[in-house]
């Protein structure tokens, strides 16, 4: 199983403006680093230039991040553990303080792509019901469920 | 399990080394004998402080590479002694909760920042290694082998390690050491803080 990722974010000024240009200048950077991360599977991309970001219908300045990882390890050293930490650490700079989850991870098959709208609506899922084996997070974590007994003992 | 200073000062060596350490390294870190190290260095293990396996240390693979050497690294297990009991760490958890709840990461960040500038110590290397977090020199940055914090930024990442770099940021300033900057520079297993030189100024 692989583990699929996708997290929100609400911008407080539009991309283009000068008070979002520190966020867009790490664009390229920070997806050059997670294309080139151990574990990293895919990602959703906006367009072909590295600085896109996900095209939506789900609101106005609003950031759609969404990767599928081979691992919580390998996710987590990414996110955590490499230059992307600076980042989350200045998001207030940038984004608005949501109050609401905006992370949500859950298992995949190896080789599927997951796509967005499965994706938001992992995220509604965890929002209403709170985490579970279906939609879960980094401190929630859930373990990919067993496969049934196709394997003989 | 660490009052005999021999296995103190084995436990000290081995922990402080970015590398598994062979029992001929480890008696010379220690200034002790070959014997006395490996009896001490199976007691750490023994008692969980230290992990151990098999390595070649010749570097050498196949045949004439050599019999493997027995090799240590610090435990990935957390000790915590506390007498009485004590339990900080619950009530972290539920602060660090209280903060992402609110919101409230810059004022917390400025609280990091005060409590390291209350800080007194000799020096930058010195107020990081009695705070546990063995500090070492890497291509001219004084990186920090261990994160004292390391539960908590397991838990809650981003705010942890955001407050890390605000205390360390107050105590470069308690210190008065303007030579360095504090910068998040995190690897696995590491801590997210390295210092780096001043240039300009």
């Amino acid at each position: 199983m692989h583990l699929a990722q996708l997290n929100v974010a609400r911008l407080r000024a539009p991309l283009d403006a000068p008070a979002t240009a520190d966020f867009v200048a790490g664009l390229e950077p920070m997806n050059a680093l997670s294309d080139a991360a151990p574990g990293f599977v895919w990602r959703l991309k906006g367009g072909d230039q590295p600085t896109d970001t996900v095209q939506h219908d789900y609101g106005d300045q609003l950031l759609i991040n969404f990767s599928v990882w081979e691992s919580r390890e390998t996710l987590w050293n990414y996110v955590y553990r490499t230059a992307h930490l600076e980042y989350l650490r200045r998001r207030r700079e940038w984004f608005e303080h949501l109050g609401e989850p905006t992370v949500v991870m859950w298992w995949i098959p190896e080789g599927y792509t997951p796509t967005l709208a499965e994706g938001m609506a992992r995220l509604d899922l965890l929002r209403a019901q709170g985490p579970g084996p279906d939609a879960f997070t980094f401190t929630d974590f859930h373990q990919p469920p067993t496969p049934a007994a196709t394997t003989p003992a | 399990m660490l009052r005999d200073p021999v296995r103190r000062a084995l436990y000290d060596y081995v922990a402080a080394q970015g590398h598994e350490v062979g029992r001929d390294e480890a008696a010379r870190g220690a200034g002790v004998s070959r014997t006395l190290a490996a009896f001490h260095l199976d007691k750490l293990v023994e008692g969980g402080l230290l992990a151990s396996g098999y390595r070649r240390l010749s570097g050498k693979a196949g045949p004439g590479g050599g019999r493997p050497a027995k090799v240590y690294r610090r435990s990935a297990a957390e000790h915590q002694v506390s007498v009485p009991p004590r339990d900080y760490r619950t009530l972290a958890l539920v602060l660090a909760e209280a903060v992402d709840a609110l919101g409230g990461d810059q004022a917390a960040e400025a609280a990091a920042r005060r409590v390291g500038e209350r800080v007194a110590a000799a020096g930058l290397r010195e107020a990081l290694a009695e705070r546990g977090y063995q500090p070492y020199q890497d291509e001219g940055v004084l990186r920090l082998r261990n994160c004292p914090f390391h539960l908590l930024a397991e838990e809650r990442p981003v705010l942890v390690c955001s407050l890390n770099l605000a205390l360390c940021e107050g105590l470069l300033a308690a210190v008065g050491d303007a030579d360095h900057a504090a910068r998040l520079d995190p690897r696995p297993g590491e801590c997210c803080v390295a210092f780096s030189k001043n240039n300009d100024d």
